[in-house]
């Protein structure tokens, strides 16, 4: 059910605003860069997914990517 | 509508355009801190700055769509799109052209940004650098109100405002607790693979 949101690591810039999006899920390190709360990929229940989004589109770098439930995914 | 509204109209919604565009113009100056700004955080600044753009250019369509209907601007459809081709006071109305196309380029490349990417977003966004400037000196130029204190007034506010915003959030003034750029060393995280 939950969706991985993927950070790409070269194009962030740990402005932070994800992590005022999605406080639930990431925290911020001490550089400002996004940490997340359970020390692995992100997974994004359905009722974050909004913000999810949000962050997505309002990331200033365009670093973040939400992907398909893991369950419809395609491995490859 | 009698002209004397719509020319009320007209110069009305050119100011509060003006004020709108330096609002986001300082909002997307002080969101490269990389920071919160004026009591926001991150997220609340580019929120803000996003709806100040379209809220300004909402304005902006007002401005000129009312010039059109004014029999004293001459305005021309063409004149809205085309530069310096106005039958009244060419150049200046002509930089109120050229600003409305760099606006209506920022504002469409940045809704379109994922599908662009980032590298031409930031290229067309730098734009607006030129787009404020050009806007505001087409409100000294070619405004009724231009020798008025009170428009002068706005203009002068509207310059310390992203004079002071560009000064105060410039790198050089950042207290050395905080990191000022990106840090080189820290993409060694263990986590989040
Ligand atoms: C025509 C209206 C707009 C004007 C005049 C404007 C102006 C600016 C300026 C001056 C900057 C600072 C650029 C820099 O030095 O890096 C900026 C940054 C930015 N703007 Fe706009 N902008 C407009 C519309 C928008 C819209 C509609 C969006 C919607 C997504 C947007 C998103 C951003 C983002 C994400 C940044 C970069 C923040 C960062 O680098 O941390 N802007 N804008
Ligand atoms: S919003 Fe984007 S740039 Fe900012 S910390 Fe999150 S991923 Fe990095």
């Amino acid at each position: 059910m939950s969706r991985p949101l993927i950070i790409d690591w070269t194009a962030c810039e740990g402005r932070g605003l994800c992590a005022d999006l999605l406080p639930e899920l990431i925290g911020q390190d001490k550089w400002g860069y996004p940490q997340s709360r359970s020390g692995r990929t992100v997974l994004v229940p359905p009722e974050l997914e909004r913000p999810a989004r949000k962050a997505v589109h309002l990331c200033p770098r365009l670093a973040l990517r939400l992907e398909a439930d893991a369950k419809t995914r395609v491995t490859g | 509508m009698s002209t004397d509204a719509l020319w009320y109209l007209a110069r009305g919604s050119g100011v509060v355009s003006l004020i709108l565009f330096t609002v986001v113009v300082a909002l997307g100056i002080g969101t490269r801190s990389g920071r919160g700004f004026a009591g926001m955080n991150r997220l609340a600044v580019a929120s803000v700055h996003r709806a100040a753009s379209l809220l300004a250019l909402v304005f902006l369509v007002i401005h000129v769509s009312t010039l059109l209907f004014d029999p004293y601007a001459q305005l021309g459809l063409v004149d809205v799109v085309v530069p310096f081709g106005s039958g009244h006071r060419p150049f200046w109305v002509g930089l109120g052209t050229l600003a409305l196309d760099l606006a209506l380029a920022v504002a469409i490349t940045s809704l379109l940004r994922e599908r662009i990417g980032l590298r031409a977003w930031r290229a067309v966004h730098w734009l607006a650098y030129a787009m404020w400037p050009i806007a505001l000196a087409h409100g000294i130029g070619s405004g009724s109100d231009r020798s008025t204190g009170w428009m002068l007034a706005i203009d002068a506010l509207c310059v310390l405002t992203v004079l002071a915003v560009a000064v105060s959030t410039h790198p050089a003034f950042r207290d050395t607790e905080t990191p000022s750029t990106t840090p080189q060393l820290v993409t060694t995280r263990g986590e989040q693979r």
